[in-house]
C-alpha cells in the first residue's frame, strides 16, 4: 500500500496541549513539512518565544531554543551568527512579535539578519487567554475589550507586512492564511520560499501566517475558518509584500531591479 | 611577558579574547564605551562576532543565543544597562547558559550619574532578576586583575554552565595601566547540550520553562545544590597585613585598592589595622572573614555606596564584634585621606 500520508520527521509523536481546533498545528505542520523537504533537519535550530508558541520545542523534532517573551530574533541573531552554516528560524506569535518583541523584530529585519520568522497571528493573546493584541480588530471583543476595540481607548492594529516592508533589510514578506486547504498550500509555499531564501544566503524572510484562536474567539472550530477569511482578511490582506529573492547583488537589491 | 598600556574595558575585552569568547553583543552606555568600541576592532581580528544591539535587552539575548550555540559569548555595560539585562540573566541561570557580563558599576538609582559607584552590589550578588538563582560574582581593584578575571569568568561560567558577572566600576573601567598579557586559551570544553543541528544525535533543547508540577522543583534543588558545591570551590578573597590587625578594613574593588593605601598611613601612624578584601563578592567569604574577626577587635566597612556588602559582613562576623561603616553614595569616590581619617576615628 501506498502511503499517502505521515508525520514530517520534524514533528515529534508527543500530543500537542493546544486547545482543540486550534491553528498552531497546521502550521507547525506545515513549518515541519518544509523542513523535511529542504532536507534540513539535521542543520535547523528553531527558537521558541513566550505564548502558546513557546511549546515548539516539544513538538519540533529537531534542535531547538525557548527565548524571553519578545526576544527569539535577538536570541536567533546570536544562532545564527555564531553558526552561520545553520538555518535558524524562530516561530513567534502576535502578542510576542508585534507587541513586546517590536524593537527585536524591526532591528532583525533591519539587519537583514539571514533568519526566517513564522509569524503566527491569531489577533489574541492566547496562553494568558484571550487579551487584547497589538493585531486585535477594531470592535474586536477580549477579556481586556469587553465591549471591543476602539481606536480611541487602544489604538489601532499593527500590520506587521507593511511595518517591514518599509526597510531595506527585509527580503522576503508574505501574509497567507490557513482559512481554507488551498490557502494552506499557499502558507507552505510561502514558507517553503522563506527558508530557501535564508538557505541561498539572502537575508531576513518573514511569513505572517493568519490562524484562527476558537478558544478565544469564542467560536466554534467552522466559524473561526470564515472570521479569519471573511473578517481578519480585511484588516491583514494575503499578499507578497517584499520579494528581493530573486536579486543577486547589494546594487540589485538596492536599485530594485533583479539580474539575468 | 607582553606588557602594554590598557584601560580596564581594553584589558577586560583581552581577557575574554584570551579566553577564547568569540562573541560580543553590546550598547553604548558611559563609563563603558570603549568596551564596545575596542570589542567592534578586536573582535573581527579575532574572527569573531561583534554586534551592537538595539538594546540591552537584545544584547543579551543575542549572548543568550549564542551560548545556546555553544559560543564563548559576553556582553558589558554599565548599571542602567545591567538592569535592562537583568531579564536575560535570569533566563540564562535557569536555562543553565554559560555567559559574561561584565557590569562598569556607575551611580543610581535611575539615570543617576556617569560616575564611579559600587551600587549594584545587591544587584549582583542577591540574583538581580526574577527567581531563585546566583550568578557568581569577581571584583577586581586593578586593570591587570580585570583582564585576569574576564579571563577565569568564562572558565567558571563554563564549568559550572551559569552567567558569572565581572563587578567593576567606573575607575578601573576607565583607567589605564600597564597589563601584562599572559593569558590564552588554548582548548575550550566540548559542549555536548549545544544546540548545533541534530546531526547524528537527538535533537537538543535549552529551555527554563516547566510546566509539568514538581519538574521546576526539582530543577531548582538541582541549581541549589550546584550553587553549594561553587560557594564550596570558588570562594576567593584577598588580606593585607591582618595577621597582627586589631582593625579588619573589609572592602572591594577599586575601593578596596584605596583602603589599601589608607592603611599604610595608619601603619606609619602605628595603628594596626589590616585588609580583608572579598574577591568573589559571591559567593561571600563568609568563614575567611569570621575567623579574622575572632582575632580584631573592630570590623570598619568601606563601600562606594549606602552599605550593601555591609550585610555580608554582619552575617559573618554574627554581632560578635563593633562594625563601623564609611561609605559614599551617589558617585563619590573617597581618596586614601579621607579614609585614613575616618580610620582615626574609630
Amino acid at each position: 500500500m501506498k502511503t499517502i500520508y505521515k508525520r514530517p520527521l520534524s514533528l515529534t509523536s508527543n500530543t500537542t496541549i493546544f486547545c482543540p481546533g486550534c491553528g498552531h498545528g497546521i502550521v507547525q505542520r506545515v513549518v515541519a513539512e518544509v523542513i523535511d523537504e529542504l532536507g534540513i533537519r539535521e542543520k535547523t535550530v528553531g527558537v521558541a518565544p513566550v505564548g502558546c508558541s513557546v511549546l515548539s520545542y516539544d513538538y519540533f523534532n529537531l534542535d531547538c531554543s525557548e527565548s524571553a517573551h519578545g526576544r527569539a530574533p535577538a536570541v536567533a541573531t546570536g544562532i545564527k551568527r555564531s553558526l552561520p552554516g545553520r538555518i535558524v528560524f524562530t516561530y513567534q506569535g502576535d502578542g510576542d512579535l508585534a507587541a513586546i518583541g517590536t524593537a527585536e523584530i524591526v532591528h532583525a529585519a533591519a539587519r537583514s539578519e539571514n533568519i526566517t520568522v513564522v509569524f503566527v497571528n491569531n489577533a489574541v493573546y492566547g496562553m494568558t487567554k484571550g487579551q487584547l493584541a497589538p493585531t486585535s480588530l477594531i470592535g474586536q471583543k477580549t477579556t481586556t475589550t469587553k465591549r471591543g476595540r476602539t481606536a480611541e481607548a487602544n489604538g489601532y492594529p499593527i500590520r506587521v507586512c507593511e511595518l517591514l516592508a518599509a526597510l531595506e533589510g527585509s527580503i522576503y514578506l508574505e501574509r497567507t492564511t490557513i482559512g481554507s486547504v488551498p490557502e494552506i498550500i499557499r502558507t507552505k509555499r510561502a514558507i517553503k520560499k522563506a527558508f530557501t531564501c535564508q538557505m541561498e544566503g539572502k537575508g531576513f524572510s518573514l511569513v505572517e501566517v493568519l490562524a484562527n484562536c476558537p478558544t478565544n474567539w469564542k467560536m466554534t472550530v467552522p466559524e473561526s475558518f470564515r472570521w479569519i477569511n471573511e473578517v481578519m482578511t480585511v484588516t491583514f490582506p494575503p499578499g507578497v509584500y517584499k520579494d528581493k529573492t530573486a536579486f543577486d547583488t547589494e546594487s540589485e537589491k538596492k536599485e530594485g531591479t533583479p539580474g539575468k | 611577558m607582553r606588557k602594554v598600556l590598557l584601560s580596564g574595558c581594553e584589558a577586560s575585552a583581552e581577557g575574554a579574547l584570551a579566553a577564547g569568547c568569540r562573541f560580543y553583543a553590546g550598547y553604548p552606555i558611559t563609563p563603558q564605551n570603549r568596551f564596545p568600541e575596542y570589542m567592534s576592532e578586536r573582535m573581527p581580528e579575532e574572527g569573531g562576532v561583534f554586534i551592537q544591539a538595539e538594546s540591552e535587552i537584545s544584547a543579551i539575548n543575542m549572548v543568550y543565543g549564542a551560548a545556546a550555540a555553544g559560543m564563548r559569548a559576553m556582553t558589558s555595560s554599565a548599571s542602567p544597562g545591567i538592569s535592562l539585562k537583568q531579564e536575560g540573566i535570569s533566563y540564562l541561570a535557569g536555562a543553565e547558559l554559560p555567559a559574561v557580563i561584565v557590569n562598569m558599576n556607575r551611580a543610581g538609582p535611575g539615570l543617576g550619574d556617569v560616575t564611579p559607584s559600587q551600587s549594584d552590589y545587591f544587584q549582583s550578588t542577591r540574583g538581580g532578576g526574577h527567581g531563585d538563582y546566583r550568578t557568581i560574582v569577581l571584583a577586581p581593584w586593578s586593570v591587570q586583575e580585570i583582564y585576569e578575571f574576564t579571563y577565569k569568568a568564562f572558565d567558571l561560567a563554563d564549568k559550572y554552565r551559569t552567567p558569572v558577572i565581572v563587578h567593576s566600576d567606573g575607575v578601573t573601567a576607565q583607567i589605564m595601566e600597564s597589563v601584562d598579557l599572559h593569558l590564552h586559551r588554548k582548548r575550550l570544553p566540548e559542549k555536548k547540550w549545544a544546540l548545533t543541528g541534530c546531526r547524528e544525535r537527538l535533537p537538543n533543547s535549552v529551555r527554563s520553562l516547566a510546566l509539568t508540577p514538581g519538574v521546576l522543583e526539582t530543577h531548582n534543588w538541582a541549581l541549589a545544590g550546584k550553587y553549594r558545591k561553587i560557594s564550596l570551590r570558588e570562594t576567593r578573597h584577598s588580606k593585607y597585613m591582618c595577621d597582627d590587625a586589631n582593625l579588619l578594613v573589609v572592602s572591594f574593588g577599586t575601593c578596596a585598592r584605596i583602603c589599601h593605601d589608607a592603611i599604610l598611613m595608619a601603619r606609619a601612624a602605628g595603628i594596626k589595622a589590616g585588609l580583608f578584601r572579598p574577591v568573589t563578592l559571591w559567593p561571600f567569604p563568609y568563614e575567611e572573614l569570621a575567623k579574622l574577626a575572632g582575632k580584631a577587635k573592630k570590623i570598619f566597612v568601606v563601600e562606594m555606596n549606602m552599605g550593601q556588602m555591609i550585610d555580608d559582613v554582619k552575617i559573618a562576623v554574627k554581632n560578635n564584634i563593633r562594625i563601623f561603616f564609611y561609605g559614599r553614595p551617589g558617585g563619590g569616590v573617597p581618596s586614601s585621606e579621607e579614609i585614613f581619617r575616618e580610620i582615626k576615628k574609630i
